[in-house]
């Protein structure tokens, strides 16, 4: 699935972390949170490491990795386009805006361009219905978009 | 106890507080369809998630259906189990899984014995509304030496892993993805040799589906009993003669000692023998090296590792091999019967017989399917050949007669061949869980003593419960017993022997409930715990009737230690009947 | 220090700070210091005022002066003009959409006449990063009235209020409390839901990045009335802004003694701790919240057990959500009595409703329970975008239904909603018009419901993703009627048997449209056609003959080469051959190409 290789200060960066939990298994979401935010994202060996040190099964964690939809066993782009789609977006127009995105960056949603410098997804809501449709790249929110709007938005990164 | 009442299908029932519309229905012989609820009562094990939903019933008063499996009844209330609502419900849900679950019945592995074929067949579903492109869940396929793994035919029953969690706690499967697509899978959807899995197989013994079936070998058994160059021989374990039966419409604890070894014969094997000849052979080994620890350590030697632990279940050993690395020098260093069986039948037996050992198939018949895997390990290979070349189950081996066209019930009773189908009583209890250490405890207390054995019966190390203790006065010094069936009280009594709130001497552990007669091999329980009790009975009963009750009195053992072996624990035994363990750990 | 004379409140709610907002605000403070007025003059960020229509906003006190969708560059003018000068700058004020005139003052405008703000009382008024500012406007004061009482008394006066939970089925708050309160624990827990799923709604949000101490003092005065010393805040982790507002509160709250031991010189001891939601919807669900606290899969269980007799790690545990707790202080300050005069007679108080959609006036509302629809829709939110046709108002997330022109006059309250089809939710409201298909509406809702399942119970797993694939098979033209039978029972039946309450009401939206939009249903499966022209599938693109001009760009362009003609003569489009693709009505320059 990936190219990731352990190493040494990787299993002391993980280890720092389920420390910092006190190894409790019902912490396991927020190490998984913290241990994302070092690595970008969750290999297998990143979880089994994990697992260890919680001194819980693997499957376990694989398992509440598969569940939730923030944690991801694929390595994100360089920027992170997140597109709303929730009811609000939908309704302003939102599907035409993320065909343009998948149409401009040559990728489906879940995926990364070859560059790795974009990866495309969609999440649900992110509460600025005001601004509808919208789209997170990062942290930046772009709002009002149209498809029009796409080609040039991107053209800052 | 306080009583509550209510109607089910106008019927008044009176039931404990508590209880369930499900049970308390069952009380009154109306039997709720149910999916995904097991309760193996007699063992102390229930699967109740409430997924599947067939088992609703309608509840004056309540906006929508209830689960009967998991709702309690309350004082007045008015069920109907069979109202149209509740039938079109339970219809619609069962088309629904059917929709997402492979059409290749007459295919599958467990064509005629799964549950959900057969509640289909209740439900009376004729026909499932087509929707064009419909989409199918399908997952990695995988096969290990003992289980193979098709998820496609998974309905998210869990309870494969509720056995492998809670009542195991090995930890190799575990519910994974979201929606759809969620599946019970180990980490990864890898393969499950990979994982900390120690087939026990109990996730195969209690799946309603052919999702988890076990690996079948007959065809190997077939190929070879037809090779004119082999010598076929076979062993059957304990526990198969109290369950075989079963496949054969015979009640639950018939023993069919007899009627098997007919049957083995019939279907071409050279000799039909016993692992319980293996397992009195076991029982001197195992005994000798329980009294010599103990001895050792009660003259103050403090380099003996006690308690020592039987080593016969092979699910048992990759347990503590995967999760107990550091404790490698405590159990016992015997092989199990099966092995033991293999590698005496592969030198002795050869020998007698003047057969190569290329030449002689040894054929298991056993209970269990990390036999199977057992028997492929590397350390009980001789230059590539295994002592044992096949291990099938329960199941295939009435298969196997079926196949063959012989009609069980009209078959003779048979004995064994000699020399390795002699056995005692002590070795058919093998197959239950405190069988084999009351077979220890029979011989160890003879050697150790020097006195007979007025009551062989030590009725305080049986039982269904997952863990039990007992102390055996072995004149004057008081000999501590622990005994754990399933691995997860197997893990709650070495923890505890870890944390010093045990002192043992001796600790038996059988990974499955009950002990083998529960094993994963066996016919399918159907969530029905009273066949396992009754198969357990029906060992000891067996054993109440035979003459020789204690190991070292098998006169073939004698014999085989004359001629062969010497005495226990000697250079030849230790290199034939003894094994090493491995550091396995895994997450 | 010179005296304050006059502050400028800037919203910091997500929807702003994604228009400039804190880039306003720093041009704001420079303006300022340049005229050395920064001593006089305060700059404050605040949470959301919920008119995110017009957003950014900026507030100035005394004066009540509403200044919309204002850009950093506009600091300059507001600053010179306003600040200095005292002259409102006009361009900048809210229009009324009717008479065309500004409206200075927000107490004047459609969009805050109506609404009644308990829950957002503080929202858009103070700094929420300020406990001080909380304290001011009676903050900490009931959780100090709540202490003098015993928790009974104090659970009676909950229960008298008549609030309902505010996330969903609307159980009674103070009946849930009491439950909790009588289960004897060596440990009890309060668990402040915070994980806002439902797709348009962010009325939690706006409360925890406004006004975060009104809930971090709910949660004590709960865990004083049910006997637990422990808070659990479970908030979504796309919600860093309100995370970050929260820890703020809980660490000033601390600072203040009021969490920790022996709040405000009482024997009671409380704290507040934060768990993170990792993007599962049904994790608003209870049960599968407290398995998610607890690092496990969010899965649902069969209650009972409640999680007032076994929630987290076993002990009793109230759950609520964050509307629900941010009633509680200003039910005690002003009494039950007070609150449940407002609403009706099984409703009581105001609710948050979030706006948004096909409307103009897009925000965060609050409006006492019984206010219909039609108020909603038109009098606050200003109507339909751009003059089209009203058609429906969606309601409760994806656990909801849609209504119709037929229910503009309901008072919406739980129960009218739930007899009309639909539910309470959250309280997200999107808004639809004439151009919303909605068997498509009603597909994406299946949609979200089939991503969102968590796979634990048959009939949610498997039912709602056959559903889809056959509103997925109508809206391609390819439903028969057996199909729309189909829809019919397996809602039914999914509604009657699946385990939680997402999929009990999971069929809602499906449903509702069903019974309202029947016609629709109808037109897509029996004459092909999407009324709203909305499915891709059901369109037919013809050339007007009177409008061609034969100028060949479409034929060109047409990747299925099904569009033929002669040049200077009109073309024909060979519907056979047609992909519904749209390229020739973007490509004409005519307006030659209909879509029908």
């Amino acid at each position: 699935m990936s190219n990731f290789k352990l190493q040494d200060c990787h299993k002391k960066q993980i280890k720092d972390i389920c420390d910092s939990f006190n190894n409790e298994p019902g912490e396991l979401i927020n190490v998984l949170h913290k241990t994302q935010g070092v690595f970008g994202y969750l290999p297998e060996d990143v979880q089994r490491e994990v697992a260890q040190n919680l001194n819980i099964p693997v499957a376990k964690v694989y398992g509440v990795v598969t569940f939730y939809s923030f944690f991801t066993m694929k390595p994100k782009g360089e920027h992170a386009i997140s597109l709303c789609l929730g009811t609000a977006c939908y309704v302003r127009g939102a599907e035409l805006v993320l065909d343009e995105f998948k149409k401009q960056l040559g990728i489906e949603v879940g995926q990364v361009t070859p560059d790795g410098k974009f990866s495309l997804d969609c999440l649900r809501c992110v509460g600025a219905c005001g601004l509808a449709p919208v789209v997170l790249i990062g942290d930046k929110v772009y709002g009002r978009l149209d498809p029009s709007k796409v080609k040039e938005i991107l053209a800052n990164y | 106890m306080e009583l509550i009442k209510l109607t089910i299908d106008n019927t008044p029932v009176e039931v404990e507080k508590g209880t369930t519309i499900y049970q308390a229905a069952k009380k009154i012989g109306i039997k709720i369809p149910a999916l995904c609820y097991m309760n193996l009562e007699h063992l102390g094990i229930e699967n109740r998630p409430g997924g599947c939903r067939i088992c609703v019933v309608e509840v004056a008063g309540r906006r929508n259906l209830a689960p009967s499996c998991s709702t309690s009844v309350m004082e007045g209330m008015v069920v109907k189990t069979n109202t149209p609502k509740v039938l079109n419900a339970r219809k619609t849900v069962m088309e629904l899984i059917l929709s997402d679950h492979p059409k290749d019945c007459l295919i599958c592995p467990s064509n005629g014995k799964c549950e959900l074929q057969s509640l289909a067949a209740t439900l009376g579903v004729r026909e499932i509304h087509s929707v064009e492109n419909a989409a199918m869940s399908t997952y990695r396929k995988d096969a290990s030496p003992s289980l193979k793994r098709d998820m496609d035919k998974c309905i998210m029953c869990r309870r494969c892993e509720t056995m492998c969690n809670e009542v195991q706690t090995v930890g190799a499967l575990s519910a994974v993805n979201r929606g759809f697509m969620a599946v019970v899978a180990p980490a990864f959807e890898q393969d499950l040799v990979k994982s900390p899995c120690t087939f026990c197989g109990q996730c195969v013994a209690v799946c309603p589906t052919g999702a988890l079936t076990e690996v079948d070998d007959t065809n190997k058994i077939i190929r070879a009993l037809a090779d004119p160059s082999k010598t076929v021989v076979v062993q059957t374990a304990p526990a198969v003669r109290a369950a075989l039966g079963e496949e054969f419409g015979l009640e639950p604890g018939t023993r069919v000692t007899g009627k098997m070894a007919a049957a083995l014969r019939r279907l071409g094997f050279a000799k039909v023998f016993d692992t319980d000849f293996a397992a009195d052979l076991t029982i001197m080994e195992e005994g000798t090296e329980l009294l010599d620890r103990i001895s050792k350590f009660l003259k103050g030697d403090k380099s003996v590792k006690l308690p020592i632990l039987t080593s016969c279940c092979p699910a048992w050993v990759n347990f503590f091999e995967t999760n107990y690395p550091d404790m490698l020098d405590v159990p016992s260093s015997a092989k199990s019967p099966q092995q033991m069986f293999g590698a005496i039948a592969k030198t002795y037996f050869a020998g007698k017989m003047n057969v190569k050992r290329e030449d002689l198939v040894v054929v298991s018949v056993m209970p269990c399917l990390a036999k199977k895997f057992e028997c492929q390990r590397d350390e009980f290979k001789v230059n590539g050949n295994p002592d044992v070349d096949y291990s099938i189950s329960t199941r295939e081996l009435a298969h196997l007669i079926k196949m063959a066209n012989i009609d069980f019930a009209s078959l003779p009773e048979e004995d064994f061949d000699q020399p390795l189908g002699e056995s005692t009583g002590a070795a058919v209890i093998f197959g239950t869980t405190g069988g084999v250490i009351e077979a220890a405890v029979r011989t160890a207390y003879e050697i150790f003593t020097g006195n007979k054995l007025n009551k062989i019966d030590f009725k305080e190390l049986r039982g269904l419960e997952g863990i039990r203790t007992a102390s055996i006065d072995f004149n004057g010094t008081m000999i501590n017993i622990g005994i754990a069936h399933q691995l997860g009280n197997a893990r709650k009594l070495l923890d505890g022997v870890r944390s010093g709130m045990y002192n043992f001497h001796a600790i038996e552990i059988m990974a499955c409930p009950g002990g083998c007669v529960g094993g994963a091999g066996q016919p399918y329980h159907h969530g029905d715990s009273s066949i396992i009790e009754a198969r357990h009975k029906a060992l000891y009963k067996e054993d109440e009737e035979k003459t020789i009750r204690k190991s070292h009195e098998n006169p073939y053992i004698i014999k085989l230690y004359e001629e062969f072996l010497g005495k226990p624990m000697s250079e030849t035994a230790h290199h034939l009947l003894h094994t090493h363990y491995f550091d396995k750990h895994k997450v | 220090m010179a005296q304050i004379k006059m502050h400028l409140l800037v919203c910091g709610g997500t929807g702003c700070r994604a228009s400039e907002s804190k880039r306003l605000v720093d041009e704001l403070n420079a303006q300022l210091k340049a005229n050395n007025l920064d001593e006089e003059v305060k700059v404050i960020i605040t949470g959301c005022f919920g008119f995110c229509e017009k957003g950014p906003i900026v507030k100035v006190i005394p004066d009540n002066t509403f200044y919309t969708k204002v850009k950093p560059e506009d600091a300059e003018e507001i600053v010179e003009e306003h600040v200095l000068k005292g002259r409102k700058v006009t361009r900048l004020l809210y229009e009324n959409p009717e008479t065309k005139e500004h409206v200075s003052d927000s107490k004047h405008m459609g969009f805050y006449q109506k609404q009644v703000r308990i829950a957002l009382r503080n929202c858009g008024f103070i700094d929420p990063e300020n406990i001080e500012e909380y304290i001011v406007r009676d903050g900490y004061a009931a959780l100090g009235k709540v202490l003098s009482m015993t928790p009974a008394e104090a659970i009676d006066i909950v229960k008298k209020s008549g609030l309902r939970g505010r996330g969903g089925a609307g159980f009674p708050t103070g009946l849930k409390w009491e439950i909790a309160s009588k289960n004897k624990a060596d440990q009890k827990y309060v668990v402040c839901n915070a994980d806002e799923g439902d797709p348009g709604a962010f009325m939690d949000r706006s409360i925890l990045e406004g006004d975060p101490n009104s809930i971090v003092e709910a949660m004590a005065i709960c865990g004083y009335c049910i006997g637990a010393t422990k808070g659990l805040i479970y908030i979504r982790a796309e919600y860093p802004l309100a995370i970050k507002r929260l820890q703020v509160a809980i660490g000033q709250a601390r600072e203040f003694g009021l969490l920790g031991p022996k709040i405000l010189g009482s024997d009671f001891d409380f704290d507040i701790e934060l768990r993170y939601g990792a993007g599962a919807f049904v994790c608003g669900e209870e049960t599968a919240l407290i398995h998610s606290m607890e690092g496990k899969r969010g899965e649902p269980t069969i209650k009972p057990p409640f999680p007032a007799e076994a929630g987290y790690l076993g002990k009793p545990s109230n759950v609520n959500n964050v509307e629900t707790f941010a009633n509680i202080p200003a039910i005690f300050l002003k009494g039950w009595e007070w609150f449940s005069s407002i609403g009706t007679e099984k409703s009581k108080g105001t609710k948050v409703f979030a706006l948004a959609g096909k409307i103009n006036n897009v925000g965060l509302i609050e409006v006492p329970m019984g206010t219909t629809l039609r108020e909603v829709i038109f009098e606050i939110g200003g109507g339909i975008k751009g003059g089209k046709k009203f058609k429906a108002v969606q309601t409760g997330g994806p656990s909801g239904g849609c209504l119709t022109e037929q229910h503009l006059d309901t008072p919406i309250d739980y129960d009218n909603l739930v007899a009309a089809g639909s539910m309470m939710g959250s309280g997200g409201m999107i808004v639809m018009d004439e151009d919303d298909c909605m068997v498509s509406v009603a597909k994406f809702y299946l949609d979200f419901i089939v991503e969102e399942s968590c796979g634990k119970c048959a009939p949610c797993r498997i039912g709602n993703k056959r559903m889809h694939e056959t509103l997925e098979k109508i809206c391609q033209g390819k439903g028969t009627m057996e199909d729309l039978d189909y829809l019919d029972n397996l809602s039914k039946v999914i509604k009657d048997t699946a385990l939680c309450g997402l999929g009990q009401t999971s069929p809602n939206p499906v449903l509702s449209t069903m019974q309202y939009f029947r016609d629709e249903y109808l037109a897509h499966v029996v004459d092909k056609k999407c009324p709203a022209g909305r499915c891709k599938a059901l369109r037919s693109y013809v050339i007007n003959a009177d409008k061609c001009m034969g100028c060949t760009l479409c034929a060109k362009n047409c990747p299925t080469s099904a569009i033929t003609g002669d040049k200077k003569v009109p073309h024909v489009i060979d519907q056979s051959k047609c992909i519904k693709c749209g390229t020739c009505y973007e490509k004409c320059k005519f307006g030659a190409i209909e879509i029908r």
